[in-house]
Parts: C-alpha cells; structure tokens; sequence
C-alpha cells in the first residue's frame, strides 16, 4: 500500500511537471509600483490560479515612459513583451506602429474569444478604438480629474463645507473668503496639462486640437488657444498671483500638500483616492470638476487619464490564445469591481460599475461614483472623446513650461498658450513626418 | 640588426595599445558613428521605417530658439558648476594643507560626498530644499525668504549649480590636496624667508606651481558639467521651471527618450560632440600655453 501511495506521488509529480512544460508563458510588463504593483501582481495569481494552459509573468519596468521606452527598445531587439502597458498620451505612438502591434479587436477574432467592445462605457472605448470603431487596446486603468475639498479648512475659515462649487465661478468666491480669513493655500492641482487644458476643453466642448482632437488623422494642429481655455488659465494666473493658487509642480507634487492637510481645495484624479483616504487626517470630499457657468455645451464629459494594454505582434498563436484570455479575465465584472473599488480608477465596464453599486460601495464611500458620472453624463462630442496627439509626451513638457511662465507672472494666458500651440505643432509636424 | 629591432617596435606597440583601441572602437567609434549616421533619418520610435533628411534634423534644432537657448543655459551652468567646485576644493585643499593635527580625518570627511551617485545627491538637495518640507526652505522662511525653485528661474539653476558641484568638490579636493603636497616646502620656506606673506606665495609660487593639477581638473570638470550632470538635473527640476535648467545632454534625452524623437536626438549628440571637442581642443592649445610643468 505505502509502495503504491508513492508511486501514485511519482505519477502524479511527473504529470504536474508535464503540465508544467506544456504552459504556456504570457509576458505582461506594467509601470506600477507600491499598492498598485501589489493589486496588479494579485490579478495575475489568481489568473495563474483559475486556469492551467497559461502562465502570466508580470514584471515592472519604470513609471510609465520608462516601459513605454522598455517596450520599444525590446521590440526593436526582437524581444517584445506579449502585453504592454502604455499609458494614454503615448496612445498615438502606439497606433501609429502598426507592424509593431497586434489590434485588440483582431487578436479576438482570431482567438475566438467572447468578446464585445461595447461592454465598456463609451468614453474609455473611445480613447482606444479607431474612428471605424476597431478597439486597438484593451483598456485598464482608467480615471478622470475631479475636485477634493477639505471640509475642515472651509469650516475653519468660516465658509459652509456644503457650500455650492460646481463652477469656477463659485470656486473663485470661496477662494477670495479662503483668502481673507488668511488660508496660506486655497487651491492646488495636480497634472496641471491633463487637468486644465486637456479636460477643460473637453469638459466645455470646444477643441483642444484641429481633426477632432487628432482622431481623424495625423495633419491635426493645436487649438487650445481659444478664448475659454484663455479665460481660464488667465483666472487660474491671477489666482497664483494673489496667493489663491498654490503651483507645487508638473506631475502630482500638490498631493503631499493637499494629504498633510495644507490646502483646502485640489484638482486630481479620481485615483487619488486611495491615497487620500489612507492618509487624510480631516474630513474629504470629492465633487465634480468645476466648470465655467456660461460656456455653451458645458459641462460635457471629461476625457480619461490612465493606461491601457497593447498587444505587441510577432508572438506565437499559442501565446495569443493566452493573451485573449487574459484580457477578457482583466476586464471581466468581478475583477474591475474589486480594482475600482481598491483604487479608485474608473469601473471600464458597465457591468463593473453596476456590480459595484449592487455591492453598496457607493453607499459606503460617498463621492466615489462621481467620477463615473461625471464621465458617462454625456454622450461624448468630438471635444470630448479623447486625444490622439503624436509626440504628446513632449508637447505636455511644453505646455508645463508655458503655465509655469503664467503661475509665475512672466506672461500672460493669451502668449502663453499661444507659444504653447506654436511650439506644439512643430512637434506634430515632426512626429506626422516620422510616420507617414 | 637596428631594422629588425625597428619592425619589431611597429607590431609590439600595435599588439600593446590593441585593446585600448579595441575599448575605443566598441563604446566610442561605434555608437558615435552610429548617432552621425541616424542623424541624418527621421525614424519612427519602433524601427519600421525612416526616411533620410540629410541635414533636416540640424536645420530643424538650429531654427529652433529654444535649441539655442538651452546653449546659454549650459554654458552658465557649466562654468558655474567649475567655477564654484574648483573654487571650494582649492579653499579647503589649501586649508587641509595646512594642518598638522587631524588631516587624516578631515580628508576623509571631505572625500565622503565624491561617493554618493549624482541622481542621489539629487534627491537630498531636493529634499533639503522642498518649497514644503525643507529644511533649508524651513529657516529661510525664517530669515524672511520665500524660497520656490519650482517657480523662480534664478533659485532653480543655483540649486542645480550646488547639487552638481558638492560631489565634485570631493573629487577637486583630491587632486588639489596631491597638487599642493608635490610642492618642494624648501622653495616655499625660501620665499618665506625672504618675507613673502601667505597671500604671496600663494599667488606667486603655490597658485602657477600647481598649473597643471587645475588645467587638468578644468577639462575633467568641463566635460562632467555637461554630461554627468542629468541625474541631477533629471531629480530636481526636470529641466523647469519653463526651461531654465534645460542643458544640452538634458534635451538629448528628454527628445530621444521622451519624445522618441530619435533623428532630433542623434542629431543633439553629434553637436554636443562638436561642442566638447572644440572645448578641449581650445584649452588645449590656449590654456595649457600658460601652464608650468
């Protein structure tokens, strides 16, 4: 009996070792880090975890540009991941490498696999889908800019925390009673580009960029020297002058700031929320991203921020089978609810959005839809389906520096934002060059 | 017999020098040849295509005024990071030369920070000077002073300027210290005795005496300021605030590998080559003319 239960082990451990060979292995390369890393590296076990076919290796290669710039230069080696994380300005780059890439949408015809672009919610598919509606990435993470209040700085200043502040207007008064009760920082933000550019033309309907904002082809040109974003950064400049807007730097410096308890009113993603609740030692509250009270159209729906996952061509058919079933398992309801509701970026499907309210996690953590509605409110415009700029990267570098010279009161919004376009679409024309 | 002796002496240097040229050959005739010769394409980031420019990519940097600027901008930054690692090295060399208890300790004190990686000390004199939680910010808030190198142009380049020059001055230290010990004491007593005061001998015998030690540190030095520097520059500021602290190697990369603008990359490189050289050549044939040996 015992010479039997051994030899059953044998059988069996030569069996898993064969199983083991015949796996197939999936390279997955991301860019996070931290709780984020950790959530991501639990996805991947409990994919290895459900089936037996494939095995998912995710590695972390550097913040976002550093794997964008990893994935590029294994590619050009010969060497590609089978999945790469790319986040949402380099959405252009990646369209455009077309022998570099394998669509989304053809990777699940040809898997076979059950899959139905319209399960996401429309303004996350648009970011990634061709205008003939080919998805060409799968979306991941996605979030949008909103506005966090600290309710404990308004009260102190003797302003009511409820207080209305749907509209810039709004805000511009509660900044001016911030002030004079002698608050030190009345307003931050983070992502100063993404938020006060890239959203406020989305958010009022009116162009960041000529060929709808890119999508319609590679001859688009900058626009966002309108008179609303003009308006805007010129109110946002005068602020920084009186001392009502605290710049603390181009990515989300203004973070520390707001979590220490520093400043009472924040422009930052919806994925700021995991930081925030961790660390906030007063009272929060997220509302919607202000908008200007009389701009025709406003508010439409803000434009996402956030990665996706890029499918990287020259892989075998066995391996692609695999990547099909990854992908679908990433975007099935349970798994975008749990990651919604850890993280705070968006829900990307609508099953994940409605899982999570069944699971009363709305009722819970007040706020944390915001961001949803704020971003499905509308049916998205050619303003406000996204961006697809080439060398974007580099042109939200330019647009940092020219914000700077108007938060330092070297220049006004009108000369700024028109070098800005000036110095952005010398880029585009480089980058239209570089592809054509 | 000498004929024989004189075929030998072609082969066996070639065969002694072969794998210092081999070294060359491999990190620096290759990848330099390379960047000349990508300069000349428009490539996408991937490799699928490239289209050849010829000198388009030059054209193109050189109409650019921001290009241009960013060549002042090195060129203050350079010579101050020189300028103030040189200045400070000399001061404590000639101090530490001077003492007799301790020296051992102080030098290497001194040496300490020539350890530390430049991305690093980047990251402490960010630290030390947070708009935030500085320290330094701390007690000039005290002073009255509202420090921001995030906004002010001016307050961003000194702190990249003492950032890049606090590890140099170790390694500045070094050779002043030797420099200065190789000096014979009989010719400075002489002078002494002859009633020569400290300033003198300094400025007429220590300073021209030790020639060779700064012309060599300012080449070293030169060439550190423009492209060691990035971790730096890469920590603190970015190249902000606008482009104040935007040096040359700084755009390099934020073009090649931010922008995956490889054409306007090579071709950033092949200058900034061009501008090195020409740097050395002109101090080699100008400074070192006045230069004691």
């Amino acid at each position: 009996m015992k010479t039997c239960i051994s030899s059953l082990a044998v059988v069996s451990a030569t069996l898993a070792a064969g199983q083991a060979a015949a796996q197939t292995e999936i390279e997955f390369w991301h860019a996070f880090t931290g709780r984020l890393g950790e959530l991501v590296a639990e996805q991947v076990e409990t994919f290895n975890a459900t089936q037996t076919d494939y095995v998912v290796t995710a590695t972390h290669k550097g913040n976002y540009s550093e794997t964008l710039n990893a994935g590029i230069a294994a590619f050009r080696a010969g060497e590609q991941p089978d999945i790469l994380m790319v986040f949402e300005v380099g959405t252009a780059t990646m369209m455009a490498a077309e022998g570099a890439i394998k669509p989304v949408y053809q990777l699940m015809e040809e898997a076979g696999a059950d899959f139905d672009p319209d399960a996401f919610i429309g303004s996350v598919k648009g970011y990634y889908t061709t205008t003939d509606g080919e998805m060409l990435s799968m979306p991941f993470n996605s979030s949008t800019p909103v506005l966090w209040v600290n309710r404990d700085a308004l009260e102190g200043a003797g302003i009511d925390p409820d207080t209305d502040l749907s509209t810039w207007q709004q805000v511009g008064t509660v900044l001016d009673e911030l002030k004079a009760a002698g608050h030190s920082c009345p307003l931050t933000t983070a992502w100063q580009s993404w938020i006060h550019l890239e959203n406020l033309s989305a958010y009022h309907d009116v162009p960041f960029a000529t060929q709808d904002n890119g999508f319609a082809g590679l001859d688009t040109e900058l626009a966002f020297n309108g008179p609303v974003q003009v308006k805007h950064i010129q109110t946002m400049g005068d602020w920084a002058r009186d001392g009502k807007f605290i710049y603390a730097g181009r990515r989300n410096e203004g973070g520390a700031n707001f979590r220490a308890g520093e400043c009472a009113l924040f422009t930052e993603s919806s994925a700021g929320y995991a930081g925030i609740s961790s660390e906030a030692e007063f009272d929060f509250e997220v509302r919607p991203l202000p908008y200007w009270d009389g701009v025709e159209g406003a508010p439409q729906n803000t434009i996402i921020g956030g990665a996706s996952l890029w499918v990287m061509a020259g892989q075998s058919d066995e391996e692609y089978q695999g990547v099909a079933a990854f992908l679908n398992f990433l975007s099935s309801p349970e798994i975008q609810a749990k990651w919604h509701q850890d993280t705070g970026y968006l829900p990307i499907t609508s099953a994940a959005g409605e899982l999570t309210r069944a699971q009363g996690f709305y009722e819970e953590n007040p706020g944390t839809d915001i961001a949803v509605q704020q971003m499905t409110a509308n049916e998205p415009t050619a303003n406000s389906k996204g961006l697809r700029l080439g060398s974007f990267d580099q042109i939200r570098g330019i647009i940092d520096e020219e914000l700077e010279a108007v938060w330092a009161g070297d220049k006004d919004a009108q000369a700024a934002l028109d070098n800005a376009v000036e110095r952005g679409n010398q880029l585009l024309r480089r980058f239209e060059q570089a592809n054509r | 017999m000498e004929k024989r002796v004189l075929f030998k002496g072609i082969w066996l240097p070639l065969l002694l020098v072969l794998p210092q040229i081999l070294i060359t050959a491999v990190f620096f005739f290759y990848p330099a040849g390379q960047a000349v010769w990508q300069s000349l394409f428009i490539p996408d980031p991937f490799g699928l295509s490239s289209q050849f420019v010829g000198l388009g990519n030059f054209e193109y940097l050189l109409s650019d005024r921001y290009y241009r600027a960013s060549f002042v901008t090195t060129a203050i930054f350079s010579t101050l990071v020189t300028l103030v690692s040189m200045g400070v090295a000399l001061y404590l060399a000639v101090l530490a030369d001077r003492l007799i208890k301790g020296s051992g300790a102080y030098r290497t004190l001194l040496i300490w920070p020539y350890a530390v990686a430049p991305a690093v000390a980047g990251v402490l004199w960010m630290f030390m000077f947070n708009t935030r939680v500085g320290v330094v910010t701390w007690y000039l808030g005290l002073l009255g002073y509202d420090w921001n190198h995030v906004l002010n142009e001016g307050e961003a380049m000194s702190l990249v300027v003492i950032a890049s020059s606090w590890g140099r001055i170790s390694y500045n230290f070094l050779f002043f210290l030797a420099g200065l010990q190789a000096i014979p004491r009989s010719v400075i007593e002489a002078a002494a005795i002859d009633g020569a005061r400290f300033w003198t001998r300094f400025r007429t015998i220590v300073f021209p005496l030790l020639s060779p030690t700064t012309f060599f540190l300012l080449v070293v030095n030169i060439v550190y300021a423009f492209f060691e520097t990035f971790g730096v520059i890469h920590t603190i500021t970015s190249g902000g605030p606008q482009q104040a602290t935007t040096i040359l190697v700084y755009k390099v990369y934020a073009d090649g590998f931010v922008g995956q603008d490889l054409g306007s990359s090579a071709a950033q490189s092949v200058i900034l080559l061009v501008v090195v050289s020409i740097l050395t050549i002109i101090q080699f044939k100008y400074i070192e003319r006045r230069v004691h040996y």
